[in-house]
């Protein structure tokens, strides 16, 4: 009896996991061109929380460089899609993420708390200031225009990718390199005592975490058609994974995805029923989340379960 | 603009040094401060000067209910400082998305702009405007009044006690939570002074608040974290940078202060200053 239920319970999750997957995979085929686009907004959204909480969720370093690892891949794309195909275009985004978050690690990884904070800010500011003059004094034109892939495509490759970010963050959690990871958050000197490489697994696993916003600003440079510096490199890609990722709870792999899906589906109502003060209305939400949900979604659904399995208890 | 510029990081510096709250929305205030006096100049003709003396005071007291209202909740609810220095970090993020979305929908996202005491003067063959000059002095007394307030007066002494340690400077009498809100209220105040002097003569528009918190950053930092002095200094080392930088290309002026920035933080991370 016992061990029915608990194969049961362990075969739950994963079944509906392939059923949401299942879900997801056949979408386009039975809803309206509007709303693949709008899953491929959130996915984006995702993606990049996702890939922000691999690196900041385990060792608390709390990175403002995803607009950096972002921009470089709309970029990327922009200048590579016109003579490359798409899978190696987002894949070379991917990979010159990789590369500047390598070389951005080994850097900056030294650097604590409020320090890393505002370094890793300045530098994704550093390079969109640097771009946007570069445009306007060196070549003469700012923006350019991506060669356009049609959305259903756009839509599966954010969906593999949005998948690959889940497994590598999934298989991480699990290895020792996960556990590495969490004793640099809890204590830093203590894990370095231990025998773990510090600096070389920070770098690492920021390099990868960039690798997926690389990717994910690839596929997103062709549903855009057009950029420049603004839009590639806008502050709101670094804020954003951090308030989606908080909002959701970093404790559990489910915690960004919940928070980043439920912010950014807000996002799409907010900005088409009220443009004007969706920024407003966002500030608001993020200080009321700081102030009253420390724990993000994942903490109200953990305090709501422990109450239910209390009052069984009590029953019992 | 050293003077501005050592003005308005001496407020983050207070907030930060004292309080623990890197204020992102500290440009916001001075925001606040350059579109209120613009208000005030282009419908009541009020000076500048004046409204400088009006928008302290009120920015002081926002500051002061927003610490009370927000910071010190937080404060209160984090487990160490770190943490709460995290969080807060986030929640000035929120203050400068609530503010600036205020105050566009209030002034509308156009670029303003006007023209107060702008006769050029000649000092020993240099040319300046005559509303730089004031700006510039205004900024150095206001500077000045402030040290002299932090190094000779009562609650001077208490603002810096619990700076060094607040645990003990609660246990010596401070009250703590006042003290800090009154911290934050005077990095408020210092950006209500920045904003008509700024607003004097730039160009202002509701996004310009970021830009000038970033410049605040990087004289906190380039002066060392939570030093007074080190933010006066290294707010005139970086004005006088960004003059013989604007100098060459104006444009490239911002880009000048964040490789500054990052090259400061990886050599010297505690600054010129620092401990």
């Amino acid at each position: 009896m016992d061990r029915v239920r608990v194969s049961f319970k362990k075969h739950v999750p994963l079944g509906l996991l392939f059923v949401t997957f299942v879900l997801l995979a056949t979408i386009p085929f039975y809803v309206q061109p509007y709303l693949v686009i709008l899953l491929t907004t959130i996915f984006m959204y995702i993606i990049i929380t996702v890939s922000w909480a691999i690196f900041s969720g385990p060792t608390r370093y709390i990175s403002l460089a995803s607009a950096a690892f972002f921009g470089v891949g709309v970029y990327a794309s922009a200048i590579l899609g016109k003579t490359l195909p798409l899978p190696i275009v987002i894949a070379f985004g991917g990979l010159v993420s990789f590369i500047l978050a390598l070389f951005i690690g080994l850097l900056t990884l030294r650097l604590r708390g409020m320090y890393f904070i505002i370094f890793t800010f300045g530098v994704s500011e550093l390079i969109r200031h640097s771009l946007l003059w570069w445009e306007a004094n060196i070549t003469g034109t700012v923006g350019r225009w991506v060669v356009v892939v049609d959305h259903t495509t756009v839509y599966y490759v954010m969906l593999i990718i949005f998948v690959m970010a889940l497994l590598i963050t999934y298989l991480i959690r699990r290895s020792r390199l996960g556990l590495a990871l969490r004793s640099i958050g809890e204590y830093e000197e203590s894990a370095a005592h231990i025998g773990i490489n510090v600096t070389a697994l920070k770098t690492i696993t920021f390099a990868i975490s960039a690798f997926f916003m690389g990717a994910a600003g690839a596929i997103m440079a062709t549903r855009w058609t057009y950029i420049d510096p603004h839009i590639a490199f806008s502050p709101l890609f670094s804020f954003m994974p951090v308030l989606m990722a908080i909002f959701g709870g970093t404790g559990q792999i489910y915690g960004p995805v919940l928070g980043a899906a439920v912010l950014a589906y807000l996002e799409e109502i907010l900005t088409t029923k009220f443009p004007y003060y969706y920024m407003l209305l966002f500030g608001i939400i993020l200080i009321v989340v700081i102030l009253f949900l420390p724990h993000g979604l994942v903490g109200l659904v953990q305090r709501w379960r422990k109450g239910g399995s209390k009052r069984q208890n009590a029953n019992a | 603009m050293g003077g501005i510029y050592a003005l308005i990081a001496v407020g983050l510096s207070l907030q930060y040094g004292v309080g623990r709250v890197l204020n992102i929305s500290h440009g916001e205030f001075i925001m606040l401060g350059a579109f209120s006096t613009w208000s005030l100049y282009t419908i009541f003709g009020i000076s500048p000067l004046v409204s400088l003396v009006i928008c302290g005071p009120v920015m002081f007291i926002i500051g002061f209910l927003i610490h009370r209202a927000l910071f010190q909740y937080l404060r209160g609810k984090s487990e160490s400082i770190g943490a709460f220095a995290d969080s807060s970090l986030l929640a000035s993020f929120g203050l400068l998305f609530i503010i600036q979305n205020v105050a566009l929908l209030l002034w509308k996202a156009d670029i303003r702009g006007y023209s107060y005491l702008d006769s050029s003067v000649n000092i020993l063959g240099a040319i300046f405007t005559a509303n730089r000059l004031v700006a510039l002095l205004f900024a150095v007394v206001i500077s000045l009044a402030f040290y002299i307030f932090l190094t000779r007066t009562r609650l001077g002494k208490a603002i810096r006690a619990a700076a060094e340690d607040p645990a003990t400077a609660q246990v010596m009498g401070v009250n703590i939570h006042r003290v800090l809100a009154i911290c934050f209220g005077l990095g408020a105040l210092m950006a209500g002074f920045a904003g008509p002097l700024i607003s004097m003569m730039y160009e202002i528009q509701p996004t310009m608040g970021l830009e000038y918190t970033i410049i605040a950053i990087i004289v906190v930092v380039l002066g060392g974290l939570g030093s007074i002095t080190g933010s006066l200094i290294g707010g005139f080392i970086l004005g006088l940078i960004g003059s013989i930088v604007t100098y060459f290309d104006p444009g490239l002026s911002l880009i000048a202060y964040y490789v500054i920035f990052i090259l400061l933080l990886l050599i010297r991370p505690t600054g010129i200053f620092g401990k």
